[in-house]
């Protein structure tokens, strides 16, 4: 039983919240005499885990990575295959696909720079400009951006970033219009579980399944608001396997 | 729960957790608006169908709906050791951690914080907290001016209006009534805008980009927070939020105490139910994770404030502390035949539909009488289809039964019985008798007198109005059941 208590001066916030979530877990008949550390009635129920965890198809088995082909495509994505090696002729060839770069047609999205993250091999994207902490306005000079990626999850077509060299910092995956993301065979794990297995918690993380959208208007999905209108995925598959 | 157990609710007059009038008042005006409900009927069947395909998809839904549910369960058994432990990770990689105990203190600590930076302005991901606190107009106060960026938050404040839907706040609204708002209100639109959603979508784009790349301060709220490592995490489909929460210098995130997970695998659970229920999709185009401040990668501030605001209220009840668990995908909104007819603002709260209707009271507290939060556990026809979407098995049916039982004992603690018990009392006088029920039922043909055009009575005379305020009476027949039976049978009987 509690007697609800005014706001007492000297008593900070925090403690005052705290207070009144032990007084309102006893009162609901939780964490009665459990100590801090130990078990509480009810507190400290066995999660059912029954769901599908980690532990689908191997990374990288062609079942995936079709699957993700045809999720990224269900949600407006492209999709360039490429062979190990050939990295670079797909980035081109996605670039020109996106009117991007020195082709016919590049005028219409302005400058035709491409920003490339300081982690990008060079080889990829020679034309590239490495990002050296351009301002917000600067950025938005930039008509597309091409990265590596962390993982990516097939059966939600979802790439993550999480700011490693090859990925660069959040911000240049946002602010260009075209963004291309190269993701290779072995990255690509079966579901939710599994992706989030393979990234560090503790670094900044951008999951990405589709270019931006909103559905605000009627629920009639639109593809392209805010974030990149264009998102090409270059699927890298896997290296033949030695004889 | 014990009766005496009254928690410290939210406090009245500031944000929006109370409408202005009661919710069978609005409801009715909002039954008349047939724009509304065609509007409402198209968006709602539209998300019907998506979130059923999506959930469709996966064999293991009602395994991840276990989960969901006992994780949120067990969670809130041990809020104060999570937060503590959140508080704790958030603060060893570089963000700051406030406590609000009510709207009141988490507006002042806001406005605090965005002062300190010497901003004048900020742009905001769309957040619950926020809207639930009023934190908008707590910055307009103070001169600061909160730009919404979400199209649909666009479209409610270029409108000067309320929010009537969880996720898509512009519910009500239909392709044709945006294109003539964006006209009106956006400076420098085209006028050639047509009203097809993609131009409509690019208007905003446009509208918003310059005022991204110039924002200095950021306010955000959370979908989940991760106990264990710090993690915020924010959920979203078009992009702003990454704006808002790479681009400024100061991030201020307004999270309710509840949204803490406690470890960072507990979101391989919600991430699958969130976006497949809310969005019906099987992920949303984009979430962002972040702990702390990370050098040379977003904002070099980033404050957390923790938001009690009632919820410590709600948690001090067995039964009612469920609707905590809430994760706010709106699929309860999109199958519940109230909501589908009345729309989000008849609910006068932000927090509309059947978990509005659960929650709201809750954190306003529940009273006797006039509260315009104590009739929206009676907004509901108890069907239950708000508890089978539910991705975390909220049974929001049980809840309302039980608010419906907290508002009746407190009007029954009253020392004026109300008229709804005076009439009960009656009502049980009159039928324990035989004489008396037939008597009665001669009486009510009095009531042919009204109702005649349309069949039904809506609106008697006190005590009796306090029926006909929120529903019609039928009209009674010609003839009662026992006129009828001795006319027709009684001689045989």
């Amino acid at each position: 039983m509690v007697v609800p208590h005014p706001r007492q001066l000297g008593v900070s916030a925090r403690d005052e919240v705290l207070a009144r979530i032990r007084a309102a877990n006893a009162n609901a008949g939780l964490g009665l005499g459990g100590a801090v550390d130990g078990p509480r009635a009810d507190g400290d129920v066995a999660i059912p885990r029954d769901y599908r965890g980690g532990g689908g198809p191997a990374p990288g088995s062609p079942p995936l990575l079709d699957l993700l082909r045809r999720r990224l495509i269900d949600y407006r994505a492209s999709v360039v295959d490429a062979a190990p090696g050939d990295e670079p002729a797909a980035i081109r060839a996605a670039l020109a696909a996106a009117s991007v770069g020195p082709t016919p047609g590049s005028a219409e999205r302005g400058g035709g720079a491409v920003l490339v993250p300081p982690g990008l091999p060079a080889s990829w994207c020679p034309a590239g400009v490495v990002d050296d902490g351009f301002t917000a306005v600067e950025l938005d000079g930039f008509a597309a951006v091409v990265t590596a990626c962390a993982a990516a999850c097939a059966l939600t077509g979802t790439i993550a970033l999480d700011g490693s060299p090859d990925q660069g910092r959040r911000a240049i995956t946002l602010v260009p219009d075209v963004h291309v993301c190269v993701v290779r065979a072995d990255q690509v794990v079966h579901g939710v579980p599994d992706l989030l297995a393979r990234l560090d918690p503790t670094r900044p993380i951008t999951l990405i399944s589709g270019p931006s959208a909103t559905s605000d208007i009627e629920f009639e999905r639109v593809e392209g608001v805010h974030g990149p209108r264009t998102l090409t995925v270059i699927l890298v598959a896997a290296p033949p396997a030695p004889a | 729960m014990t009766a005496t157990f009254l928690g410290i609710p939210a406090p009245a007059g500031v944000g929006q957790l109370r409408g202005d009038r009661p919710f069978p008042a609005a409801a009715r005006d909002a039954l008349a608006d047939s724009q509304l409900r065609r509007n409402l009927g198209h968006a709602t069947g539209v998300i019907r169908t998506k979130r059923a395909a999506a959930v469709g998809e996966l064999d293991d839904w009602e395994q991840l709906r276990l989960a969901g549910e006992a994780i949120k369960r067990a969670t809130m058994a041990r809020l104060d050791d999570h937060l503590v432990r959140l508080e704790a990770e958030v603060s060893a990689r570089g963000g700051t951690v406030h406590w609000a105990r009510d709207a009141n203190e988490a507006n002042a600590i806001v406005t605090g914080l965005v002062q300190a930076t010497g901003a004048t302005e900020l742009v905001k991901v769309k957040s619950m907290a926020t809207q639930e606190i009023g934190l908008n107009a707590a910055l307009a106060d103070a001169g600061i001016i909160a730009h919404e960026t979400d199209l649909a938050e666009l479209i409610i404040q270029l409108g000067d209006d309320v929010p009537s839907h969880i996720l898509v706040p512009a519910i009500h609204r239909n392709r044709a009534e945006i294109r003539e708002l964006f006209g009106r209100k956006m400076p420098g639109v085209d006028p050639s805008l047509t009203a097809e959603p993609r131009r409509l979508a690019m208007a905003a784009r446009a509208h918003l980009r310059r005022t991204f790349l110039r924002a200095r301060v950021a306010v955000s709220g959370a979908n989940f927070a991760v106990a264990d490592t710090g993690a915020l995490v924010v959920v979203e489909s078009e992009g702003n939020g990454r704006m808002c929460l790479t681009l400024p210098e100061t991030l201020i995130t307004v999270m309710g105490i509840e949204k803490v997970v406690p470890s960072w695998r507990d979101l391989e659970v919600f991430l699958q139910l969130l976006p497949r229920s809310s969005t019906g999709e099987r992920m949303n185009p984009y979430t962002s994770i972040w702990t702390g401040v990370t050098p040379g990668d977003g904002p070099r501030s980033f404050h957390l404030v923790l938001l009690d605001n009632g919820r410590t209220a709600a948690l001090g009840d067995a039964v009612g502390r469920d609707a905590l668990h809430c994760i706010r995908c709106s699929a309860c909104l999109n199958v519940c035949p109230v909501y589908e007819r009345v729309g989000g603002h008849a609910y006068g709260s932000i927090y509309p539909g059947p978990i509005g209707a659960v929650l709201s009271p809750q954190l306003t507290g529940i009273h006797a009488g006039s509260d315009d939060n104590a009739s929206l556990p009676y907004a509901s026809s108890l069907c239950g289809a708000c508890y089978d979407v539910c991705p975390v098995r909220i049974d929001i049916p049980s809840l309302l039964v039980r608010l419906r039982t907290a508002h009746v004992d407190a009007a029954r603690a009253r020392p004026l019985p109300t008229a709804e018990a005076l009439t009960m009392a009656a009502a049980a006088w009159v039928m324990s008798s035989p004489t008396r029920f037939a008597a009665a039922e001669t009486a009510s043909r009095l009531g042919r007198l009204g109702g005649r055009a349309s069949g039904r009575l809506s609106s008697l005379p006190p005590p009796l109005s306090a029926w006909t305020s929120s529903r019609d009476a039928p009209r009674p027949p010609e003839e009662t059941f026992r006129q009828w039976w001795s006319r027709t049978r009684g001689n045989s009987a």
